[in-house]
């Protein structure tokens, strides 16, 4: 091959194998679900609305509709976001209402019953200050669907078992439990992880895996700014 | 002309310095020198310092090796330094070097120093492992190197995805997740864990061991100064291996004393609630959770990954 | 009546048989790359489907959403699919049906130029390049990969990537150069160099070479393809029951370090054999040069060690898909089965890495020092030594795992033990430079950096090797460090050095030695600049794989982050001479630039067809420098009747006159 025939194959070469790196970068590596931003409302408090749902409907989640999922409601436009990332403001109360539209599964470990790190030590069920939200009690129905927790200000709190199972998330009926639970913000901003301590992945091994190692299902990131 | 040969090449023999002896007198000192700061001046700041016996035993093996790995590597370095120096290649000579194809003397005493090196290390090092019982590492269920002097505090240290908790038995066996030891006594850390393999590594503490699920991990130290230590996952355990972290406490024994009864209270309702202390804990074999998870539906292995007609035993 | 019979023609060994003449064929219905594609692109789509038909209604996989048999059974069909569009499997059906087999000359003189280097080739010197090409386009690939683990560590608590993103790029990294890199040196250099240093004309087994090579690029696509599946939580090492627990990713590694074990076992026992049965007359044991026994002893790592890798990857399989409980712990399996399979391969798979380097740069330093290699038979013992004693360490990855406690002492007397014939490589370089006339060519300084990085990293074995000082150690940084050094310090250094001393051989051409120079120098210094301070972190409490670290350690992180774009730099400049040298620049080079004595620089340059005319005669050792009146080392043309005394039934080489 003469010499301008060579650099050519060259270039072309190196520009495709340039460009196959910036997609895979792009299109596999950034990216994720959307953040939610939540700013202090006028008493300087954030009011963040979440539901857990069994699965979704396959419009709203083309991707892994089976996967049992938190959603977050938006604060601007009131629609259910897919998504477990949200932002909230450095050293504020947030008040956090939990809809539980799934069933029960029994807890791993029976720490996570116990509620921690919320204002008061409290979370409200259905208006009903309780601590310790018993995960293995039978009787008449196991109590817990999900937990809430946020590890680094060592925040964790069960999520009721719901009267009924929605298999088409988002929801939008009457079957759900209710949570309702207060927490403060950190003074240090930053990246905390928050995650569900219930094995819920349904069909992986030990059920943590699948949903509950997967950005926008059950385990996210609170982002704290300043 | 024979007669001139000799002698020349006689005066080329003498005039050729003793690279050997050189080469030592150069090594001596720079290896002396590191030794020397390495022992005093690196030593006392040695990681993982000496917040326990075990932690203060590997900083005293750390410097040891690191006494010995010295002059080994000052010798390859000098030598090979004065050897591309003064052996380097003149411009102009096209020779080629002096056909020298081994010394079994020199290859026979290589073989022997390193031998003797690698076999002391070895001994050093089963003793090391012995001495401050097993070293921090864990043992495995059935540790064949324990601390003298009675029952330690026994500490559970149960790992799951994706945070550490810790049950002490000896105080009514409740769970938290906050880890507080007192200080001059010996811990036995039980480690287990409830799903996939996690490391327990209290970093000052100079302890280390794999949390496998269904085993029990028994590994020993002695904290000898108050403080705080920091406990990492040193396992892969999945997404959020990295924030699996816990700050721990020493504190005097005291203080740990009545940390233990005000906690034991606090947890009162919690610990009701706790199945019984056991050394490992399959979903399978602790009553209220098997019979959970099976009125659920759900198998012992959780999540229904081998279907509901499991857990059967083989 | 007298019953007709025909003669019977005895089959040739290797299948050949009357041949027929092949009809010329243009390029595009000739197999190559771009039927490959087509053939794995199909193979994929039937087994995906297939997948579906067999398991979409399993209870476990509709809940999941994941179909782990669609991806599987794609994945292995989509490789047959590829080797089959490439014509693999061609000779085998010909013979299966009885029909004549061309011949291998008539193969590969029948693609000239650069197409062959695209084909199936059966000529070991195509292999050789096309394995060049390939694991320098592999290693690129991870390079940047870990160019990308870097950028997410400059800041402890500003993220680039999420934290199941970076998991994946810190798994594909790591998976991509261990795999990947096994065959760095014996691939390109193994089969291009060891017919020729050995005196052959050719390969024993010229079909597995070639198969052992184009399993590699589907392994290669394999694992990248775990991206898009978003990757894999658990690093190059696999450990259950977590890789059971995780999503589709799992199944692109499982698949393609399978894929890629099987390429290993090929090639290793393709060298074997060679290196056992085709030495020339003369070329007995005591004058075979180092690098030969270094690979030999890697060939036997290789097939003895990978297929219990592949074993492994299987069982995972099986976990995945059928649901069995190997490990299991609630079902009767453990955890500890997979770290101990893994291990017994993983540990003689680092060994796989290291030895072909020891080969390398023991071959090139009497070149360059104009002397013998010193003590050419304790190198040689060493090399065996190694190789022996790596299939006893393995359990120093469990020393924390909970093992029985008095298994512990025993590995490490063996892992102490094992330091002893690895310092004989030391032993004779540093006889090699006693008095000798050092050339700081540019393999020269390859070769030297690599007895400087290795040092480092043999040393900090040492450390790991002691169980007290291991329980700090083990799962951080150190052992990071210290792996980078015996690898990338080690193995990647001289590859490096095999790439500039031998391509004026392989090609023809001649890297630019002033760019060969800038390389070694930038690589060699932000190497260690990267490297260096990694033991410090990983002693300061930093373990493997996070995202996240203490604040306190954000200087020695940025540090490494910073000289790690400069050492991707440096690999940059590599690229570069070796592109523009070789595509652009092509400045001839033939005879024996470097003065060597070796029986490969007797041929010409690039070799032609068959290497030698002649079956040569080895008269003399390789390296007799400074010997007076050392004859060459082989008979090129050696007299007629002396090849038929050696091979007594050998009708070719006529009568004695």
């Amino acid at each position: 091959m003469s010499l301008p025939a060579r650099v050519t194959v060259l270039t072309v070469a190196f520009l495709a194998v340039v460009g196959g790196a910036i997609f895979v970068v792009i299109h596999y590596l950034l990216g994720g679900p959307l953040t939610v931003n939540f700013t202090a409302n006028a008493s300087g408090q954030v009011n963040m609305i979440m539901q857990s749902d069994a699965s979704s409907d396959p419009q709203a989640d083309p991707v892994n509709p089976t996967w049992v999922s938190y959603y977050i409601k938006s604060p601007t436009s009131g629609a259910w976001v897919h998504t477990t990332l949200f932002q909230v403001p450095a050293h504020t109360r947030v008040n956090v209402t939990i809809l539980g539209y799934d069933g029960a599964t029994p807890v791993r470990n029976q720490l996570w019953s116990r509620v921690t790190g919320t204002i008061g030590g409290v979370a409200y069920y259905t208006g009903k200050p309780v601590t310790l939200l018993n995960g293995w009690n039978g009787d008449p129905n196991f109590n817990i669907q999900h937990t809430f927790a946020i590890p680094g200000i060592n925040l964790s709190v069960p999520v009721q078992a719901g009267p009924g199972t929605c298999l088409t998330g988002p929801c939008t009926n009457k079957q759900h439990s209710t949570t309702t639970f207060s927490f403060m913000t950190p003074a240090q901003t930053g990246t905390y992880r928050w995650q569900c301590f219930v094995p819920c992945g349904l069909d992986f091994l030990n059920g943590n895996g699948g949903p509950m190692q997967t950005f926008g299902y059950m385990m996210g990131n609170m982002q704290v700014v300043s | 002309m024979a007669t001139t040969e000799a002698p020349a090449r006689a005066e080329a023999e003498r005039r050729e310095p003793n690279h050997g002896l050189r080469i030592f007198l150069i090594w001596l000192p720079a290896a002396l020198a590191a030794d020397l700061i390495i022992w005093f001046v690196w030593g006392p700041h040695m990681p993982p310092g000496d917040q326990s016996s075990t932690a203060a035993s590997q900083q005293n093996d750390i410097n040891v090796m690191a006494i010995m790995a010295a002059p080994v590597m000052a010798f390859v370095l000098v030598y090979a330094g004065y050897a591309l120096i003064v052996w380097r290649h003149r411009e102009g000579d096209d020779e080629d070097g002096p056909p020298i194809h081994g010394n079994s003397r020199i290859s026979a005493t290589w073989i022997g120093v390193t031998s003797a090196i690698v076999l002391g290390l070895f001994v050093f090092g089963t003793v090391e492992l012995v001495v401050p019982a097993g070293a921090g590492a864990g043992e495995g269920n059935t540790p064949i190197w324990r601390p003298s002097g009675g029952t330690p505090l026994q500490v559970q240290v149960i790992a799951q995805q994706w945070r550490f908790a810790y049950r002490y038995p000896q105080f009514g066996g409740f769970e938290t997740t906050s880890l507080v030891l007192p200080v001059g006594q010996n811990v036995q850390f039980n480690v287990t864990s409830l799903d996939v393999i996690h490391s327990f590594w209290p970093y000052q503490l100079g302890v280390k061991a794999d949390a496998n699920p269904g085993v029990n991990n028994v590994a020993y130290t002695e904290p000898q100064h108050t403080g705080t230590f920091t406990v990492r996952c040193a396992e892969l355990c999945g997404i959020w291996h990295a924030d699996m972290t816990t700050t721990g406490q020493v504190m005097s024994v005291s203080a740990f004393r009545a940390w233990a009864a005000a906690t034991r209270v606090q947890l009162a309702a919690l610990t009701k609630i706790l199945p019984p202390y056991a050394l490992t804990y399959d979903p399978n074999l602790v009553p209220q959770l098997g019979k959970a998870f099976h009125q659920a539906g759900l198998s012992g292995a959780g999540g229904n990954y081998y279907g509901s007609q499991y857990p059967v035993q083989p | 009546m007298a019953i007709e019979t025909q003669p019977e023609k005895a089959q040739e060994p290797g299948g050949r048989g009357p041949g027929a003449p092949r009809p010329g064929r243009p390029w595009w219905m000739r197999p190559a790359i771009h039927t490959g594609i087509i053939g794995g692109v199909i193979g994929y789509l039937v087994g995906h489907w297939l997948g579906n038909l067999i398991a979409s209604g399993y209870t476990q996989v509709q809940n999941s959403g994941m179909n782990n048999y669609a991806i599987i059974l794609g994945y292995v069909l989509g490789t047959v699919g590829w080797l089959a569009g490439l014509g693999i499997f061609n000779d085998l059906l010909r013979q299966m049906a009885g029909r004549p087999v061309p011949a291998g000359e008539e193969e590969t003189e029948a693609s000239s130029g650069l197409a062959r280097y695209f084909r199936y080739s059966l000529d070991h010197k195509v292999v050789g390049i096309q394995y060049l090409v390939g694991m320098i386009g592999y290693f690129l690939t991870g390079g940047l990969l870990a160019m990308a683990i870097r950028t997410e560590l400059l800041s402890p608590s500003y993220h680039v990537f999420s934290a199941s993103t970076y998991i994946a790029i810190v798994g594909e990294h790591g998976t991509m150069m261990i795999m990947m890199i096994s065959s760095l040196i014996l691939g390109p250099f193994g089969n291009y160099l060891v017919p020729l240093l050995i005196g052959s004309k050719r390969m024993a087994f010229p079909r597995l070479e070639a198969l052992s090579f184009w399993l590699t690029p589907a392994a290669y696509i394999v694992l990248l393809s775990g991206l898009m599946f978003g990757g894999f939580p658990f690093g190059w090492t696999g450990y259950a029951p977590l890789s059971v627990q995780a999503t589709q990713g799992a199944d692109s590694y499982a698949v393609a370090f399978g894929l890629m074990g099987l390429s290993l076992i090929l090639l290793g026992f393709n060298i074997i054999v060679t290196v056992i049965c085709y030495r020339a007359p003369g070329m007995r044991w005591s004058r075979l040069p180092i690098f030969v026994w270094a690979m030999l002893s890697t060939a036997f790592l290789m097939v003895l060690a990978a297929p219990v890798l592949v074993g492994a990857m299987y069982m995972m399989i099986a976990d995945r898909t059928v649901q069995t409980a190997f490990f299991t712990d609630s079902l009767g399996g453990s955890s500890y089965l997979w770290q101990n399979l893994f291990w017994f391969f993983g540990h003689p798979e680092v060994y796989i890495l290291a030895l072909p380097g020891f080969g390398i740069v023991s071959e090139i330093i009497p070149v360059f020092c104009r002397k013998p290699l010193f003590g050419y038979r304790v190198a040689a013992a060493g090399m065996i030594g190694v190789t022996l004693l790596s299939f006893f360490v393995w359990q120093h990855h469990l020393f924390d795992s909970g093992i029985n406690p008095d298994m512990r002492p025993v590995f490490m007397l063996t892992t102490e033990l094992i330091s002893i014939p690895t310092g004989f490589i030391f032993l004779v370089a540093l006889g090699t430079f006693w008095k000798a006339k050092i050339r700081f060519t540019v393999p020269m300084l390859f070769a030297l950096g690599f007895y400087f990085n290795f040092l480092i990293g043999g040393i900090s074995g040492v450390f790991l090797s002691d169980v007290p000082a291991d329980t700090t150690e083990h799962g951080t940084f150190f052992v990071m460090a210290h792996f980078h050094y015996t690898i990338m310090g080690g193995l990647v250094f001289a590859f490096m050095a095999g790439v500039y001393y031998w391509l004026p051989k392989m090609m023809g051409i001649k890297l630019n030695q002033t760019l060969g120079k800038w390389h070694f120098w930038t690589m060699f210094i932000f190497f260690n600049a990267t490297f260096l301070p990694l033991f410090a972190v990983g002693m300061a409490g930093q373990p493997r794989r996070v995202y996240e670290y203490a604040r306190n350690l954000t200087t020695l992180n940025d540090w490494v982050s910073i000289s790690s774009f400069l050492l991707g730099v440096s690999i940059l400049i590599f690229l570069v001479n070796f592109v523009y040298s070789t595509v652009i620049a092509r400045v001839r080079e033939e005879g024996n630039p470097w003065r060597s004595r070796g029986l490969e620089w007797q041929v010409p340059s690039p070799p032609p067809p068959g290497n030698f005319a002649r079956v040569p005669v080895v008269i003399s050792g390789p390296y007799e420098y400074g010997v007076k009146d050392a004859p060459p080392m082989a008979d090129l043309d050696p007299p007629l009747g002396v090849l038929s005394r050696a091979y007594s039934d050998t009708v070719t080489e006529g009568a004695e006159a």
